[in-house]
């Protein structure tokens, strides 16, 4: 296990599988994939975001866990096709739910920000 | 020789930057503004509505004049007669509410992101092809490969649904009132299909990840998936979820069976490189 962040998403060796054993390290995601959300933890940024949407809850944020790069927290800007790290400030809480919490207002707060580098390449693109 | 654009990306400067040697490593600023939707997105009011009546547009006119009226900050669209036709509502990443008063053909509310859209009838194949944010509600059946390739959102059919539904399901959650048919959920990889009738041959075939929850019959399994634990979250889960769009399982959601990825098909890794050069 290379990591603390690694080992609290994958378990203490991160080999469950016979695949795993096998070849000696993890396979799949770097989160729980099929970890399905836990509305009590709803920040009340995240909230104020599905009431403006329309939504009535976290709709595709579901799909958004804290996982790790390199040896930091990290969460995944399907935007970007690439890791965004949390920064070392921020103190994460032990539990899954709520860290998930955590990464999806980021990443809201990211990928709405005038700094995503979507919006250069979107005024560079933009065809209509 | 033939002379490269010169267009926008070039006067930005976009193909001058440097990239040997620097991180691609990104990270949070904590001090970012707390927008609540794209940057590059229309300002639109929900209160503000308007309808197209499509009898005699294109497709093509049809969604010019739904990023018409988005541009003018209505929030609230109807479209009526919709005449079947195919690839309308589609590429709209935009927060808007959308009504389709009646059915649509293929293609229809592919590559959104945000957007509520209700449509009032039925739609062929590859309804919500690729969406990535948003609703997609369809009060009647739907055609094959329903939710093909969507990355996030909630598709929900209240009739039936064809074969192959989330075929290369990447994320999001598409909901089946009644019936799926054979190979529903091939080579999903994340996300959540949730099926309260019956499902055909095959389901999940090749599933790489994800889950599946079904209320009905399965005909049978496809290679590598497996059935699952139920957990109390996923049945409270499932209640919100169904709740938020008034359906119900038909025996409750207790009873609905949970299948996953049994993960014999897990072959990506780093001896892929060292098994490829023994092999040549």
């Amino acid at each position: 296990m290379s990591n603390k962040e690694e080992e609290f998403v994958v378990g203490a060796d991160g080999l469950d599988t016979d695949r795993e054993k096998d070849i000696g390290q993890h396979i799949g995601y770097r989160y729980d994939v099929n970890l399905v959300p836990d509305l009590k933890f709803i920040t009340p940024f995240l909230q104020k975001y599905i009431d403006k949407m329309g939504w009535k809850d976290l709709n595709w944020l579901e799909d958004v866990h804290m996982g790790y790069e390199e040896d930091q927290a990290a969460v995944f800007d399907r935007n970007i096709n690439g890791w965004v790290t949390i920064p070392d400030s921020i103190k994460l809480p032990d539990n899954q739910q709520e860290r998930d919490m955590i990464a999806r207002e980021l990443l809201i707060k990211f990928q709405m920000s005038e700094n995503h580098p979507m919006v250069d390449l979107n005024n560079a693109y933009r065809k209509f | 020789m033939a002379k490269l654009k010169q267009d926008k990306s070039h006067e930005m400067g976009l193909h001058e930057e440097q990239l040997k040697g620097r991180t691609q490593q990104r990270f949070f600023s904590i001090d970012e503004s707390e927008n609540l939707t794209y940057f590059h997105s229309f300002d639109v009011d929900t209160s503000k509505s308007a309808t197209i009546d499509a009898l005699d547009m294109t497709p093509r006119e049809i969604n010019r004049e739904i990023r018409a009226l988005m541009e003018k900050g209505i929030g609230n669209i109807t479209v009526d007669n919709p005449m079947s036709r195919h690839g309308v509502g589609v590429g709209i990443l935009n927060r808007l509410n959308l009504t389709f008063s009646d059915s649509l053909g293929y293609f229809g509310c592919g590559l959104i992101d945000g957007p509520n859209v209700h449509i009032k009838g039925r739609v062929g194949w590859s309804c919500a092809e690729n969406m990535m944010a948003g609703t997609v509600v369809i009060d009647g059946n739907a055609g094959s490969t329903f939710g093909a390739a969507i990355r996030g959102g909630d598709l929900v059919c209240k009739g039936s649904v064809g074969a192959r539904t989330g075929i290369d399901q990447k994320g999001g959650t598409i909901i089946v009132g009644g019936k799926t048919g054979a190979f529903s959920g091939f080579m999903m990889q994340r996300g959540r299909m949730i099926i309260l009738g019956d499902a055909g041959m095959n389901l999940g075939d090749s599933m790489y990840d994800g889950t599946i929850y079904v209320g009905g019959e399965v005909e049978d399994l496809g290679v590598d998936c497996v059935p699952g634990e139920m957990t109390e979250l996923d049945i409270r889960y499932l209640t919100e979820k169904l709740g938020n769009y008034g359906m119900k399982a038909p025996n409750g959601v207790e009873k609905m069976q949970k299948y996953v990825s049994g993960k014999t098909l897990w072959n990506y890794d780093n001896l892929e490189p060292n098994e490829k050069k023994l092999i040549l």
